[in-house]
């Protein structure tokens, strides 16, 4: 279980998250949903420890990882895959490179199992012979799923993904999202999704949690979220301009 | 004013802990690695590819030209002065001790040390460095130190080569311009350059390859923005390392002259 508690995060004057408690539970997948800019990518890096909260703390498995030394970080992140929004492949390596990556540095693994394995993860993301492309070659969506399927490669237990639908065609949306469904399906991860698309929140949510102002305002199931009576929560699901919820 | 050179002197501060922690990490990281067999030779042969023989175009024309036109500008007026013999040890001694290593210092550091940070830049900008830590990798231990060690050992070579071109360069024009003889050259060269001024150019060639290596790298990790962030780290990392070059010379002109007349004379 990943537990989040009154989290605190600045960029100097700006205060990006101001005492952040959510509970996610292994297995589960959890949607994240926010305005552009309100800091949910920062809470996911808070979460992987790739920032430090000013105060708060962040457990995973009833440690919290902001005392761990880098040692112990590392032995975490291991078990965790994150997609980025911008898939983040690395520019200088081919498709393979990119995947193999974790698997060439942590692992003993002979050179053909590795590429046995990519191959594997290329197949489950629909992409198979795309071994040897370079990221420059690849589509928006092309490099979301060999993001994905550098993120799983290891066979992490927690899988972060950081918009993975953005600007995305409603087809690749879609099939991102089955591509999510289905890991959680075959490989029981716990997710944490964090994105501004509703549609896509919707299909893929075990529950769904609101970020706004610096702080989770909301969090429920689909349907407890789109009947909630929160003011801030009906305008952002029916996406109006009007309301209590203001622009940044 | 105050509040703003206040401001810069933080800054300045902050940059320079920053930089030294930077350098001490790659230290640090170098020795962990080789002591553990994880040093990745490949990463820096691959490095050292890029960094020096891609830069060998450039520094053989600025080494050839550097020497031509120094025997140009000295030959006639030893010639004159009928101190000929003495136009290839003067070339030979000014290359040695400064012209090769503070020229293909500035050469690498416009061409190697902007693309260092232009591409840690954009690393950075495009969260790949974020990734890198997400697969429990030390972007100093898998960036900084492979570019670290190219530029130091590239910069000891390329110097070597500058030296070695510059001398063509000049003797081609002592021979052809001033008429000297190649022997006389050769001669004058072999009579007044020592070891010791070749040795403490190379000296001064590896710390500056390293001044290029990690301001290259600290500002490609601190590029902040989008491409306007990367134009301004790639900018400043020539600029920085160009200056500091420059201010450590002296005083390593200074301390490589103190030793040689307190233990070598």
């Amino acid at each position: 279980m990943i537990i989040v508690s009154n989290v605190h995060k600045s960029f100097g004057p700006k205060k990006v998250l101001k005492g952040v408690n959510l509970k996610i539970y292994d297995g589960e997948s959890l949607v994240i949903l926010g305005p552009s800019g309100c800091g949910k990518s920062v809470l996911l890096k808070n979460i992987i420890g790739l920032m430090k909260p000013d105060s708060g703390q962040v457990i995973i498995d009833g440690e919290d990882i902001t005392r761990f030394d880098q040692k112990r970080l590392d032995a975490l992140r291991m078990r965790m895959g994150m997609l980025f929004q911008s898939a983040a492949l690395f520019d200088s390596l081919n498709v393979e490179e990119n995947i193999a990556f974790g698997l060439r540095r942590h692992t003993k693994l002979s050179n053909r199992a590795i590429h046995h394995l990519v191959s594997e993860k290329l197949e489950l993301v629909g992409l198979p012979g795309t071994n040897y492309l370079m990221p420059s070659e690849l589509s928006g969506g092309m490099r979301k799923r060999v993001g994905l399927a550098r993120a799983i490669a290891m066979e992490p237990e927690i899988i972060l993904y950081d918009e993975p639908t953005t600007g995305l065609d409603p087809i690749m949306t879609s099939a991102i999202d089955e591509l999510h469904l289905s890991l959680k399906e075959r490989l029981g991860v716990t997710s944490i999704v964090v994105t501004h698309d509703l549609k896509s929140a919707y299909r893929v949510c075990d529950r769904i949690a609101l970020h706004y102002g610096g702080q989770i305002v909301e969090i429920g199931t689909r349907e407890e979220i789109i009947n909630s009576p929160n003011p801030v929560v009906q305008q952002f699901i029916r996406g109006e301009a009007q309301g209590p919820m203001t622009l940044l | 004013m105050i509040s703003y050179l206040e401001k810069m002197v933080k800054d300045t501060l902050d940059a320079v802990g920053n930089v030294s922690i930077l350098f001490l990490q790659t230290i640090y990281w170098t020795f962990h690695n080789l002591r553990t067999g994880r040093f990745a030779f490949g990463n820096l042969i691959e490095q050292m590819s890029r960094i020096g023989v891609d830069s060998l175009l450039m520094v053989a024309i600025t080494g050839v030209s550097t020497g031509a036109v120094l025997v140009v500008q000295i030959g006639y007026q030893f010639a004159q002065m009928g101190a000929q013999s003495y136009v290839g040890g003067v070339v030979a001694l000014s290359m040695a001790r400064e012209l090769a290593p503070i020229l293909t210092s500035i050469v690498v550091a416009g061409r190697v040390g902007s693309a260092i940070a232009a591409e840690l830049g954009t690393m950075k900008i495009t969260e790949q460095i974020d990734a890198l830590e997400t697969m429990a990798t030390n972007p100093v231990e898998y960036l900084v130190v492979p570019r670290f060690w190219g530029c130091t050992i590239m910069l000891f070579m390329l110097t070597i080569f500058t030296n070695v071109v510059g001398m063509i360069g000049g003797s081609i024009v002592a021979v052809n311009q001033i008429g000297l003889t190649l022997i006389s050259f050769k001669d004058s060269i072999l009579h007044m350059l020592q070891i010791q001024d070749l040795m403490g150019g190379l000296i001064k060639a590896t710390v500056f390859g390293s001044i290029i290596g990690v301001i290259g790298c600290y500002k490609g990790f601190t590029t902040e923005g989008g491409a306007e962030g990367v134009g301004q780290s790639t900018t400043s990392a020539v600029v920085v390392s160009i200056m500091l070059i420059l201010a450590v010379n002296y005083f390593l002109t200074v301390g490589i002259n103190n030793f040689c007349v307190a233990y070598l004379q």
